[in-house]
């Protein structure tokens, strides 16, 4: 399989109470289980079957993903800031892989 | 399969490469997608409600890639906010798209991303709250080449 690349946009820094937003991307051909190959056999599923965000630890936003979604999984959501720290964003294979990014965040 | 062969001729017409469709009776019905709304509620009521928003486009031109924004109204305070939202698109081979979970910190209960539509059909979005409460919003996309094949 490809590289798996995970991308992420995210503000560098923020005040307190500030909402940002953060933008997920990762590439992935995420196999739906539904497509046939020339021989007529159904190409077994692999996606990304769960996201995690967590900021200091904490988990701020997850999702369960299934095979609708598309191809390189695109995934904005959001976030209230209160302390400066690190995101960690964390992106599950069907095949056990775990993919993985940091990022901090300052906050003054 | 009046269906099929259309999106093949098209398919091929356009140079893509032609994706193997399952054939209708595997499409669900909306009885799958009322069972897989009953297991996120377990079984209570999902009313339409206002509070939950869902941004699809109207025309989807490429069913493997349709934007989705869901967005739903919440102070997201401790005490009131939205847990999860599921996302199921009714007429898919499985009908499960997302499920989004949310916490206090999220700030505002939204999220985007992008999903696959094997055909016309509508979009639903259930919402969970901190009190227990379940909301439900649809909206239909046209999809004029479909996706589910990936």
């Amino acid at each position: 399989m490809a590289t798996v690349k995970p991308r992420v946009k995210a503000p560098k820094s923020a005040t307190t109470g500030e909402i940002i937003t953060i933008k997920t991307l990762i590439s992935h051909k995420m196999e739906s289980g539904q497509r046939k190959d020339k021989q007529g056999n159904l190409i077994p599923r692999q996606i990304i079957n769960h996201f995690t965000a967590r900021y200091n630890g904490e988990v701020v936003f997850e999702v369960d993903i299934e095979p609708a979604i598309s191809a390189n999984p695109y995934l904005q959501f959001n976030m209230r800031v209160e302390e400066p720290g690190e995101f960690e964003f964390i992106w599950n294979d069907d095949d056990g892989s775990v993919y993985a990014t940091k990022q901090k965040l300052k906050v003054g | 399969m009046k269906e099929v062969s259309r999106r093949k001729v098209l398919a091929l017409g356009t140079g893509l490469v032609a994706v193997a469709m399952l054939p209708l009776p595997a499409l669900a019905s909306n009885e799958k997608v009322m069972e897989d709304i009953r297991k996120f509620t377990g079984g209570a009521e999902a009313p339409e409600s206002s509070i939950v928003k869902l941004e699809v486009p109207e025309i989807a031109e490429n069913g493997n890639t349709v934007p989705l924004s869901v967005s739903v109204d919440s102070p997201m305070t401790a005490d009131n906010y939205v847990k999860r939202v599921i996302l199921l698109a009714e007429k898919n081979p499985n009908p499960g798209v997302a499920t989004f979970h949310f916490s206090p910190r999220s700030g505002v209960a939204e999220a985007s991303t992008r999903m696959r539509l094997a055909t016309t059909q509508n979009v639903i979005a259930v919402a969970e709250l901190s009190d227990g409460s379940f909301h439900m919003t649809k909206s239909q996309v046209k999809v004029t080449i479909g996706g589910c094949g990936g």
